[in-house]
C-alpha cells in the first residue's frame, strides 16, 4: 500500500481544508448527539480547530498544485487563509457572550461558520474558474443561512433573504462572465487563461467576461456600485454575524480578486485597471459621504467597510507587486480593526440589550473608560491617523498607487479619508466630549481580551508587528508575480 | 549603539514611558492625583535635562546631523533614523523646556480626568520631539500628523464652551492639508528611492516635480504655521483649549510648520521655493498687517494673542523664503523666541483666567493695584511680544527684517507696519487689563501670584531678557547648519542661471 501513503502525503497542500471539512462534519454529528445545553462546547471546539488550522497553515503549510491544476497553495494563499481563519475564529469568539439573545447559541452556527470558512479557503486557493465558483457558492450558501440564523427575528430573516437574492444574482453574473472567458479562451484553468491572454489581440468577448466576473466579485467585497445589500444586511443580521461578514468573507473575496487580476489577467492590466479605479473611487467617496448621515452604528460600520474596500482597491489598481503587498497588509490591519470594533460594540450593553444608535456612545469614556479607549484607538486607526496601524495600511496602498502614477486616484483617496474622518470622530466626540446618558453592563471577559489584543496590535504596530508583517506580505505578494 | 547616539531616542520616548507608568496609576483620590501630577512633572523635567545634555554635547561647528541612528524598520520604505542638526536641536530643547511649565500650569486648573490629561500631554511631547529628531521622511509624517490626535482630545475634552467646534476645525484644517503632503512624501520616495532625510537633502528633484511637491508641502505646512488665509482654525483652537493646550499650540505646534519649510521646502525644492518666494512674501505681509489689525479689535485676550501669533509667524515665513543667512537665522530665532513669549503670554492669561474664569478684556482693569508681581511679569512678556530691544522678541524680528531688506525692500516696508501695529494691540491690551483704576467689584479680592505661578512665570522672564541681550547661544548653534543650508540653496538656484550665462557666452 506504499503508493496510497505517497498519494496521501501528496495531498499535503490541502491538509488545512481537509481538517476544516472533517472537523465540520464531526462537530455536526457531535452537535446532534450531545445535550442542547452543552452546545457551547461545539463553538469552543470550532474556535480551537480554526486557530490550530491557522497555525498549521502559517507554520506547516506546504505549497503545491493539486487535482489537475484546479487547486493551488502558495505563499499568497497561505497568507490570506491565515487571515480568513483568524477572522472566522475571532468572529466565533465574539458570538460566545450573550449567544442566546443574539440567536447564535445553536450548534449549527459554529458548523455553518466552519463550512463558510472552508468555502473561503477554496476561493483563496482556487486555480480554476470551477473551483473558484464552487468555493464561492459554499461560502455564500452557508452565509445566507447564518444571516438568517435568528429565525424568529423579522429583521434577521429579511437580511438573510436580501443577501440571498442579491448574492444569487451576483453569483449568476460571475458565472456568466466565467462562461464567456471559457468560450473565448477554451479553458477554465487560470494559468492556462494567463497563457492565452495577450494585451495585443485580446478579444472583446474576453473583456466582456472579465467585466461580469469583476462585477460578481465586486458584489462580494461590497464595492460601490454593488454595495446596496451591505448596510441592510449588516444592520439586520445579529451583531456577531455582522462581525463575521465584515471580516473573513471580505478577505477571501479580496484574495480571489487579487489572484484573478494581478496574476491571471495581468497581461490586460490596462483594461481592468480602469474598472478597479472606478470601483475604488466610487467606494471611497460614496462611503465617506453616505456614512455621515447614518444613525445606526451597524449601518455606519457597513459604510465604513465599503470605504475601506475602496482604499484596499487603491493598492490593487496600481497593478504592481507593491500594490498587492499593500492590499495584503491592508486586509490584515482591517481585520484587526474590525474585530476590535465589534468587540467594543458587543461589550456595550444596556438593560434594553445591545446598543444600536451612535448616540448610545455618549459618555462611554466616563462609564466604561477601557472600552472607550479601545474604541477611540480603533476609530483613529480607521481614519488612518499615525502612529496607529491604520495609517500604515494606507501608507502601503497609496505608496503603490503613487509608484504607478495614479495621482488623481491617490488625491481623491486621501481627501475621501479626510471626509471619512468626520464620522469616525463623531463617535470619539460622543464618547469623550459628551456626558453619559445610560449605564452599561459589565464587560464579558472574552470581549475584554479581544479588545486588549486588538488595541495592543493597533497601537504598537510600528514596533511590534509592522516590520514582520511587511516582510511576510512581501513574500506573499511575490508568489503572484 | 553607544550612549551618545541613543540619547535622542531616549529624549524622544522618555515622556511616553512616563505615560505608560501613569496608565497603571488609579487616579481616584486626591493623594493619587498628586502622585500623577508629580510623575508627569518629573518625566518632563528629566526629558528637559536630557534635551539640555543633547544641546551641551552638540558640536555647533558641524553643519551635518549628529547623534545619528539609522536602522531598517518597516518594509523597504520606512527606517528608524534619528539625528539633529543646528536647526532642529533648539526645537527639541524648546519642546522639552515648555512641557514642565504646562504641567505646572495645569496643576490646579485641571481637576477632571487628570490622569488622562497628563497621559495625552506626555504622548504629545514624545510626538513633538519626534518631529524634530527624526531623519526619516515617513516617520516625520507619523510624528507630525500624530500630534493632531492628542491635541484634538485636549481641546475637545478639557476645552471651553465651544470646544467641539474648535476641535473639529483644528482637526480638519490640519488633516486635509497634511494628507496631500503624505502623497508628496510618497512621490519623493519613488523619485529618490529613500525616505532618509539626510540623503534627500542632497537629492535633486526634477524642476517640474518640485513645483507639485512644494505645493503639497505648502498645503500642510501653511495650515500648521498658520499663514494667512489658512489661519482660521487657530483663534478658535486657542480660545477653547485649556491654558497648557494653548501654550503647546502656540509655542511648539506652530513651529512644526516653520521647521517643515526649513527642513524640506527650502533645501529640497530650491527652484520651486524661488519661484514661489514672492507668493509667500505677499501672504506673509498680508498676515502681518491684516491679522495685526484684526488683533486690535479683539475682546477676548486669548484670541488677541492668537492673532498676534499669526502675525509673528508672518515674519518667520518671510525670513525663511528670503533665503539668506540673516533671514533664516532670524526666522529660527523668531520661532524660538515666539515659542517662549507666546507660551508665557498664554500662561499669564491662564493665571487670571483661573481666578476670574473669563477671558473678556473688559472684565479686567487696574490689576496692578492688587497684583504687582503679575503686572511686572506680564509687562515683560508684552514688551517681548512687541519686540522691544532688550527682549528676545526684538532679535528675531530685526534679523528677518534685515534679511528681507536685501531681497525685497517693499516686503520689508510692509512688514515694518506689523512692528508698529503689534505695539498698538499689545500695549493697549496691557493698559486695559493692568492699568486704570480697580473699580470692578469682583476684582477687589484678587490675589497675586502664588509660588507655583512664580515658578512658571519667572524662569521665562529670565530667558526672554537673557536671549534679548545675549542671543549668541541660539545663533551660534544654528549658524553652521544655516550657512550650509543657504549655500546649498543659493548654489541650486544659481545653477540654471550659470548654465544660461555659459550658453550666452
Amino acid at each position: 500500500m506504499g503508493s496510497d501513503v505517497t498519494s496521501f502525503a501528496s495531498l499535503a497542500p490541502i491538509f488545512p481544508e481537509m481538517a476544516i471539512a472533517i472537523g465540520a462534519v464531526v462537530l455536526l454529528l457531535a452537535g446532534v448527539i450531545i445535550n442542547k445545553e452543552r452546545s457551547v462546547g461545539i463553538s469552543y471546539a470550532a474556535i480551537v480547530l480554526l486557530l490550530v488550522v491557522a497555525a498549521m497553515t502559517v507554520f506547516q503549510g506546504q505549497d503545491g498544485i493539486l487535482f489537475n491544476g484546479t487547486f493551488i497553495a502558495d505563499g499568497f494563499s497561505r497568507y490570506m487563509k491565515a487571515l480568513v481563519l483568524g477572522g472566522s475564529a475571532f468572529a466565533l469568539m465574539l458570538a460566545l457572550p450573550n449567544a442566546v439573545e443574539q440567536g447564535v447559541h445553536k450548534f449549527e452556527y459554529a458548523v455553518l461558520v466552519l463550512l463558510a470558512t472552508l468555502g473561503m479557503m477554496m476561493m483563496v486557493s482556487a486555480n480554476d474558474l470551477m473551483t473558484l465558483y464552487v468555493g464561492l457558492e459554499l461560502q455564500s450558501l452557508a452565509l445566507y443561512v447564518v444571516a438568517a440564523i435568528k429565525r424568529d427575528d423579522s429583521r434577521a430573516t429579511e437580511a438573510g433573504l436580501k443577501y440571498f437574492v442579491l448574492g444569487a444574482l451576483a453569483s449568476g453574473m460571475l458565472l456568466y462572465g466565467a462562461s464567456f472567458i471559457y468560450g473565448f479562451t477554451g479553458t477554465t484553468n487560470l494559468p492556462a487563461i494567463l497563457a492565452q491572454v495577450t494585451a495585443e489581440d485580446r478579444s472583446i468577448g474576453l473583456i466582456f467576461g472579465l467585466v461580469f466576473l469583476l462585477a460578481g466579485v465586486a458584489f462580494k467585497i461590497s464595492a460601490v456600485p454593488f454595495h446596496m445589500w451591505t448596510p441592510d444586511v449588516y444592520e439586520g443580521a445579529p451583531t456577531p454575524v455582522t462581525a463575521l461578514f465584515a471580516t473573513a468573507p471580505k478577505v477571501a473575496a479580496m484574495a480571489l480578486l487579487v489572484r484573478l487580476v494581478s496574476n491571471t489577467f495581468a497581461p490586460i492590466a490596462h483594461d481592468w485597471q480602469q474598472i478597479l479605479i472606478f470601483l475604488s473611487i466610487a467606494s471611497m467617496v460614496l462611503a465617506a459621504f453616505a456614512a455621515i448621515g447614518q444613525k445606526s452604528i451597524k449601518r455606519l460600520i457597513a459604510y465604513s467597510s465599503i470605504g475601506h474596500v475602496g482604499f484596499a482597491l487603491v493598492g490593487l489598481s496600481a497593478a504592481n507587486q507593491g500594490g498587492v503587498e499593500g492590499v495584503a497588509i491592508y486586509m490584515a490591519i482591517y481585520v484587526t480593526m474590525t474585530v476590535g470594533l465589534f468587540a467594543c460594540l458587543l461589550s456595550l450593553r444596556t438593560e434594553a440589550g445591545e446598543i444600536e444608535t451612535i448616540e448610545d456612545f455618549a459618555g462611554v469614556a466616563q462609564t466604561r473608560p477601557f472600552v472607550a479607549a479601545i474604541m477611540a484607538v480603533v476609530m483613529f486607526s480607521l481614519i488612518g491617523m499615525p502612529p496607529l496601524a491604520g495609517f500604515f495600511a494606507k501608507w502601503h496602498v497609496f505608496l503603490a498607487a503613487i509608484d504607478a502614477h495614479l495621482y488623481l486616484l491617490a488625491v481623491i483617496g486621501v481627501l475621501a479619508s479626510a471626509v471619512s474622518a468626520f464620522y469616525y470622530l463623531r463617535i470619539v466626540k460622543l464618547m469623550y466630549f459628551d456626558e453619559p446618558r445610560q449605564t452599561f453592563a459589565a464587560v464579558p471577559n472574552e470581549l475584554g481580551i479581544i479588545m486588549a489584543i486588538s488595541g495592543f496590535l493597533l497601537v504598537t504596530y510600528y514596533f511590534t508587528v509592522g516590520g514582520p508583517l511587511a516582510s511576510v506580505a512581501h513574500m506573499a505578494a511575490g508568489s503572484l508575480f | 549603539m553607544n550612549f551618545d547616539n541613543s540619547i535622542l531616542t531616549l529624549t524622544t520616548f522618555l515622556p511616553l514611558l512616563g505615560a505608560l507608568i501613569l496608565l497603571f496609576i488609579n487616579g481616584k483620590d486626591e493623594g493619587s492625583l498628586n502622585r500623577i501630577r508629580w510623575i508627569a512633572l518629573i518625566a518632563t523635567l528629566v526629558t528637559l535635562l536630557l534635551s539640555l545634555m543633547v544641546w551641551a554635547q552638540f558640536d555647533a561647528s558641524n553643519p551635518g546631523f549628529q547623534f545619528v541612528v539609522n536602522k531598517p524598520w518597516i518594509g523597504d520604505s520606512i527606517g528608524y533614523r534619528v539625528g539633529v542638526d543646528g536647526i532642529s536641536v533648539l526645537f527639541v530643547v524648546l519642546s522639552a523646556l515648555l512641557m514642565p511649565f504646562c504641567v505646572l500650569a495645569s496643576w490646579e486648573s485641571v481637576q477632571v480626568r487628570v490622569r488622562e490629561y497628563m497621559i495625552v500631554f506626555l504622548i504629545l511631547e514624545t510626538l513633538m520631539i519626534g518631529v524634530f529628531t527624526t531623519l526619516d521622511l515617513a516617520m516625520f509624517y507619523v510624528f507630525f500628523e500624530g500630534t493632531l490626535l492628542p491635541m484634538f482630545l485636549i481641546i475637545g475634552i478639557w476645552g471651553g464652551k465651544r470646544r467641539i467646534q474648535a476641535s473639529y476645525k483644528f482637526f480638519f484644517y490640519t488633516f486635509t492639508g497634511s494628507v496631500l503632503m503624505l502623497l508628496a512624501i510618497m512621490g519623493m520616495y519613488w523619485n529618490a528611492g529613500t525616505t532618509d532625510i539626510s540623503k534627500l537633502l542632497t537629492h535633486e528633484f526634477p524642476a517640474g516635480m518640485q513645483t507639485w511637491l512644494w505645493l503639497a508641502f505648502f498645503a500642510s505646512l501653511a495650515v500648521k504655521m498658520p499663514m494667512w488665509p489658512f489661519h482660521r482654525w487657530l483663534p478658535e483652537a486657542h480660545v477653547e483649549a485649556p491654558t497648557a493646550g494653548s501654550v503647546i499650540l502656540a509655542a511648539i505646534l506652530l513651529k512644526l510648520g516653520g521647521y517643515g519649510f526649513l527642513r524640506f521646502s527650502l533645501p529640497m525644492f530650491p527652484d520651486a521655493s524661488l519661484y514661489f518666494a514672492n507668493f509667500v512674501f505677499v501672504l506673509s505681509v498680508a498676515a502681518i498687517i491684516v491679522t495685526s489689525l484684526v488683533a486690535l479689535v479683539q475682546t477676548d485676550m486669548k484670541k488677541l494673542i492668537a492673532y498676534s501669533s499669526v502675525a509673528h509667524m508672518g515674519f518667520v515665513t518671510m525670513g525663511i523664503f528670503a533665503g539668506n543667512a540673516l533671514g533664516i537665522q532670524g526666522a529660527v530665532f523668531q520661532m524660538i523666541s515666539h515659542g517662549i513669549v507666546s507660551g508665557a503670554l498664554f500662561l499669564s492669561v491662564g493665571v487670571i483666567y483661573d481666578r476670574m474664569h473669563t477671558r473678556d478684556i473688559t472684565a479686567y482693569g487696574g490689576l496692578v493695584e492688587r497684583m504687582p508681581r503679575y503686572a511686572f511679569a506680564f509687562m515683560v512678556f508684552t514688551m517681548a511680544n512687541v519686540g522691544l530691544p532688550g527682549t528676545s522678541g526684538f532679535v528675531g524680528e530685526f534679523l528677518t527684517m534685515i534679511g528681507i531688506f536685501q531681497i525685497n525692500t517693499w516686503v520689508a516696508f510692509g512688514a515694518a507696519f506689523g512692528v508698529i501695529f503689534s505695539a498698538g494691540y499689545a500695549l493697549w491690551l496691557y493698559r486695559r487689563i493692568i492699568f486704570g483704576s480697580l473699580t470692578k467689584e469682583n476684582l477687589m479680592s484678587i490675589l497675586d501670584l502664588n509660588l507655583r505661578e512664580k515658578l512658571t512665570l519667572y524662569p521665562l522672564i529670565v530667558l526672554i531678557i537673557f536671549f534679548g541681550f545675549y542671543p549668541a547661544p541660539i545663533l551660534d548653534a544654528t549658524a553652521a547648519s544655516v550657512n550650509a543650508l543657504v549655500s546649498q540653496y543659493s548654489a541650486a538656484i544659481d545653477a540654471p542661471a550659470a548654465v544660461a550665462a555659459a550658453v550666452a557666452h
